[in-house]
């Protein structure tokens, strides 16, 4: 391989204080690193991949559906400004699903890591 | 054009008010000084300089987040849009939110863990350092500059508008008096004093938009479909204001480029630098998260505000008035304060369009101190000791480039600030976010997600992001040949968009993949393990 001797990363000429390749490589491959990166990603990525179709849905529907988008609900107020505030809901809702998310599965997994690597320094 | 014709109602009532106008002008810059003194005296080394010591709590930097986030552009622009466009306005504020989740569930938590200054930190992780860092640093630049001087020259024209300033030489002395001001800021206060002057301009403006939108709902008894009526009726466009297409309704090209511009909002923001660096401020990742959770809360309440403020205007000011201040309805927002208070005539009124003003100028401020922050630390961090100096210099070595290239960009920003002033340069911002979603966006995912990844594609991406966004502007109308081009003048475009976006962004996925997938060079996976261990975990994060 032909890389460069790269200084360590993020460096200004100190280098980085901690384990070594091998324990991170066998970290990433522990069943617990596992049910970590399972459990996050099983959660991030089907949510990011709903919301944006959520958003571009809303898009579209703006763009092409205006008829419909103009349906009065109650009011003045009509079917687009209904799915622009659910829009706001959504996104709030999200955040606090996953802020929940986080904090029940992830941060104790991942600081139970943290600390059998920082101990075994 | 004559621009004088623009500013009969708001400079006829600013000339009268002017000296209360700059009396609180004056209070938010002398206050934001010595709070700037005084973190520079706590700036020593490298660490307080780029991320403020990463000693603020999750909710002081979701404050910043916010001040840094939330610029005159959203501010007055949105509501100025709502006010002449109705719905159409309020679609532009909806993609700047909901882009808060990327940043939330894919970039803040593993930018915290494993970067230590900047975007180049992550994307340089485990690539060659000194090509990608040069690439990352290039992006950066070009990102915050677009960015800085679209903020810039609006500067000039809204502060101008507001203290009724119609001399070129007035213009350009208040574009530079922004440059002046908010290179103290970043070369004194550093991280911490910016990150002051944000939250301050984050409480302020959420304060008057709570202001202005009480005295509003009041008006209506708080019945929203009563605005909304009256608004419509007022606008003289009927039901249609309430419904999308005044504004990106036109034709099928006006459709597509909505669509463009909307992917580059939600995709966007979660590349913008000036954002990213804000992610090291904190001590943790789950303070990082506590801070997008809470800049998500503050942005949300404050574009929701934004809905009465705009319909609010259209309900409650005549539509010529706002058309004859400004073209753009950049001052919708000041006038209806003078409105609510009580009219031009009124100290009330007098004293809300003070108030309103003071708070846009604070909004310019603080915004053009976080973009230069992120150009400066990018430029010392990525490409001066990690490129030219190749890691060798000293952290005071470092810190000292870092303040002087401030002064050199933010200089650069002045010059180029006064003379785009007559140019309109709005477009920049929807082309600050579209590099950021076209060139960063790719290879910070790759990056943390993708263990082939490569040195290589990290390349294509980046510049195949950079160079398809901003050549596609610059044969957009965005450039050329429309009325309301740069240069109005010329015309050289045939790319009819003036989002590149929807074709930019699949470029930038697409050349990562492909720079990756076509060249032999294998990626490391002892460095994989390392990014994927330290993102997750935290373990080693400085």
């Amino acid at each position: 391989m032909t890389t460069e001797a790269a200084p360590p990363p993020g460096s200004t000429g100190t280098p980085l204080a901690g384990p070594t390749a091998e324990e991170f490589v066998s970290v990433q491959q522990s069943p617990e690193f596992a049910e970590l990166r399972r459990s996050y990603r099983s959660f991030a990525f089907p949510l990011t991949v709903a919301f944006i179709a959520w958003y571009l849905l809303y898009v579209l529907l703006s763009n092409y559906a205006g008829g419909f988008m103009g349906t009065k609900v109650f009011g003045n107020i009509n079917v687009a400004l209904v799915l622009g505030l659910a829009q706001f809901a959504t996104t709030f809702l999200i955040a606090w699903l996953y802020a929940r998310h986080a904090a029940a599965k992830l941060d104790p997994r991942a600081a139970a890591i943290k600390a059998r690597m920082e101990a075994s320094e | 054009m004559s621009r004088t014709h623009h500013l009969t109602t708001l400079a006829s009532g600013a000339s009268e008010h002017r000296p209360l106008i700059i009396t609180l002008f004056g209070l938010f810059v002398v206050a934001t000084l010595i709070i700037t003194v005084w973190a520079g005296r706590q700036t020593k080394d490298a660490a307080d300089f780029y991320a403020g010591g990463r000693q603020f709590t999750g909710f002081q930097n979701g404050l910043a987040i916010s001040g840094d986030y939330m610029s005159a552009a959203s501010f007055l622009g949105i509501a100025g849009a709502i006010a002449l466009f109705g719905y159409d306005g309020f679609l532009y504020s909806i993609g700047f939110l909901v882009a808060w989740l990327v940043a939330l569930l894919l970039v803040a938590e593993p930018l915290r863990n494993s970067g230590r200054y900047t975007m180049g930190d992550v994307l340089a992780y485990r690539m060659r350092q000194r090509p990608v860092r040069t690439a990352a640093g290039t992006s950066t630049i070009v990102v915050s500059i677009f960015y800085l001087l679209a903020q810039m020259a609006g500067a000039g024209v809204l502060v101008s508008l507001l203290l009724g300033i119609t001399s070129d030489g007035g213009k350009v002395a208040v574009v530079a008096l922004v440059g002046v001001l908010m290179i103290v800021y970043v070369t004194i206060g550093g991280m911490k004093g910016t990150t002051w002057v944000q939250m301050i301009k984050a409480v302020l403006l959420i304060a008057g938009a709570l202001l202005i939108t009480f005295l509003v709902l009041v008006k209506f008894d708080f019945n929203v479909s009563d605005l909304l009526g009256k608004a419509a009726e007022n606008s003289g466009q009927g039901a249609k204001f309430l419904e999308p297409g005044l504004k990106y309704g036109k034709d099928s090209t006006s459709k597509l480029d909505f669509l463009s511009l909307g992917l580059a909002l939600v995709l966007g923001t979660a590349g913008l630098p000036h954002i990213l660096i804000r992610f090291y401020t904190v001590p943790t990742a789950k303070a990082a998260r506590k801070s997008v959770n809470w800049a998500i809360g503050i942005i949300g309440a404050f574009y929701l505000m934004t809905i009465a403020l705009g319909f609010g205007a259209a309900a409650l000011l005549e539509r010529a008035d706002i058309l004859a201040s400004n073209k753009a309805g950049n001052t919708a927002a000041p006038l209806l304060a003078q409105a609510v208070g009580g009219g031009a005539d009124s100290t009330g009124g007098a004293v809300l369009l003070a108030v309103i003003s003071a708070v846009a100028f604070a909004t310019i401020l603080a915004v053009v101190a976080g973009l230069t922050l992120a150009s400066s630390s990018s430029f010392a961090h990525d490409l001066y000791v990690n490129v030219i100096r190749k890691g060798k210099a000293t952290e005071q070595e470092e810190v000292r480039a870092a303040r002087w290239s401030t002064v050199v960009i933010g200089a650069v920003a002045i010059g180029l600030g006064a003379l785009a002033r007559d140019l309109n340069v709005a477009g920049l911002v929807a082309l600050a976010f579209a590099v950021a979603a076209s060139a960063n966006l790719p290879t910070i995912l790759y990056s943390l997600f993708w263990k082939r990844f490569n040195t290589q594609g990290a390349l294509w991406s980046i510049y195949g992001g950079l160079i398809s966004a901003v050549g596609l502007v610059l044969f957009s109308p965005v450039v050329s040949g429309k009325p309301t081009s740069m240069f109005k003048d010329a015309d050289f475009f045939w790319f009819p968009l003036e989002n590149p976006g929807i074709i930019s962004i699949p470029l930038g996925f697409l050349l990562g993949w492909l720079g990756t997938v076509l060249t032999k060079e294998k990626a490391d996976p002892q460095k994989f393990a390392e990014l994927e261990v330290r993102s997750l975990t935290g373990t080693g994060a400085h």
